[in-house]
């Protein structure tokens, strides 16, 4: 059996915490560039322009890209076959990001409870997902999310006669509702099936997929492309100034649901849509 | 239409704006998100004095990352700025001529900036490295304690904004 102590984890949290907010995916960036050629208004290219150069401003690394450096939802795939030592993995991840917050001049975004609202100084807790895969690997993705689009987010227990138009016109619907609050372009995230709580959770998931790959189920390959066009139809355009970008891309998960439902969860993430990975 | 526009910044100066048009804005603002509303209204509610003027001012809806060394701030994007509708009308009533964040308003706060004559700007969301560039002093000036919610003033020079909504009621985040 593999042995990995935790301190590794932490120093690989805490660089993909930095690097994820100083660095956009070239995933993002290209679909950015292309979307940019189709506005044909000067408010929205212009919007399009202030995005190229604010990357490249945040690619030297002293101001990052978006001041809500996020809440760090870390993704985590670990081997069975992996013995990790050197203490708790939770508290080897939450230092990362205490490191990473102090190191990397991140914000400090998290307040410790929901209504008494304390700030907790360094951006813990990490909101931590844990999968056990076969191997002896342990794969870590970082994806630091704001929470100017995670509020545009919603979730709809619909039922099996709504069906996928049903589920459609929900997650174009979420789009329209959100508008130019969540930093559109947007990228939309959607987990189908599962329960109240798995369909939240592959939403999120979903954002971590690179833009530009489809669902590899044609089925849903289809539909993420049928929502994304009409999305774009819905003119709220880059920043909500109007224009035919108004989502980046829609990515479904799937699950196995029960007879009696059909939960659909959309996940919104704005044109910073950061998240960078570590196979240890 | 672009304009520029310096302090200090009483409406006349924003009454020939129009939503659509640019706008490169110079002087001093202020940085108030969430927190510090809830502070500021309920300050007012019981009749004390605020830490800030506001008449004539403009509020930014923001809460910077920490500066580096060498720098007067980090990154101070726009934040979404409805969550700060609840708060508003009563600081536009108290003469805030503008406010500068993200995103569509409610009507009641359209309504009343259109009443007093007060000016609604959208700066870039998620171009928050960009609009730093602008802002060129930065001290924390109440709530300290909220840190990057606390009220911060700045110094901008030539930041970039759009005119969201104006004050005849015309609102770039609703088509024609």
């Amino acid at each position: 059996m593999r042995e990995l102590d935790v301190s590794e984890i932490k120093d690989a949290v805490a660089e993909l915490f930095v690097h994820a907010n100083y660095h956009l995916g070239e995933d993002v960036q290209a679909c950015l560039k292309q979307c940019a050629q189709r506005e044909e208004t000067a408010l929205a290219r212009d919007v399009f322009e202030s995005i190229g150069k604010n990357i490249e401003i945040a690619g030297e690394g002293v101001f990052p890209l978006c001041q809500d450096t996020g809440m760090a939802c870390v993704f985590m795939e670990i081997g069975q076959d992996v013995h990790l030592t050197g203490g708790s993995l939770y508290d080897a991840v939450n230092e990362g990001v205490r490191k990473a917050c102090a190191e990397g001049y991140l914000r400090q975004t998290i307040v410790e409870d929901p209504f008494r609202r304390k700030n907790t100084g360094d951006s813990t807790p990490a909101d931590i997902n844990v999968d056990i895969v076969p191997g002896e690997n342990v794969r870590i993705i970082m994806a630091p999310k704001g929470f100017g689009s995670e509020n545009m987010s919603q979730i709809r227990m619909m039922t099996p006669a709504d069906g996928l138009e049903g589920a459609e016109d929900f997650i174009v619907h979420v789009c329209e509702e959100a508008g130019g609050r969540p930093c559109p372009p947007m990228v939309v995230g959607v987990g189908v099936g599962g329960n109240f709580s798995r369909a939240a959770l592959n939403a999120k998931k979903a954002l971590l997929r690179p833009i530009g790959e489809h669902n590899e189920d044609p089925y849903y390959a289809d539909m993420e492309k049928r929502v994304l066009e009409r999305i774009n139809a819905l003119d709220i355009g880059p920043q909500g100034f109007g224009g035919k970008t108004t989502a980046l891309a829609v990515n479904v998960i799937a699950a196995p649901t029960h007879i009696a439902g059909l939960p659909v969860a959309v996940n919104i993430n704005c044109h910073v849509s950061r998240h960078e990975e570590v196979t240890l | 239409m672009k304009h520029r526009i310096k302090e200090p910044f009483t409406k006349d100066k924003f009454s020939g704006l129009r939503a659509g048009d640019s706008v490169l804005l110079t002087g001093t603002i202020y940085a108030a998100r969430d927190a510090a509303h809830k502070r500021l209204v309920g300050m007012i509610e019981e009749g004390q004095e605020l830490p800030i003027e506001i008449r004539n001012q403009i509020i930014y809806y923001a809460g910077p990352t920490p500066a580096r060394p060498g720098h007067p701030i980090g990154s101070a994007g726009p934040t979404t700025s409805y969550r700060m509708d609840s708060f508003t009308p009563q600081l536009l009533k108290l003469g805030l001529s503008g406010m500068i964040g993200k995103g569509p308003r409610n009507d009641e706060v359209k309504r009343t900036a259109a009443e007093c004559g007060a000016v609604y700007f959208a700066a870039i969301g998620g171009a928050a490295a960009l609009i730093s560039q602008s802002i060129k002093e930065a001290e924390v000036v109440a709530f300290a304690e909220l840190g990057t919610e606390s009220i911060h003033r700045l110094y901008v020079e030539d930041m970039p904004l759009i005119v969201a909504c104006d004050a005849e009621g015309g609102d770039i985040y609703v088509r024609k």
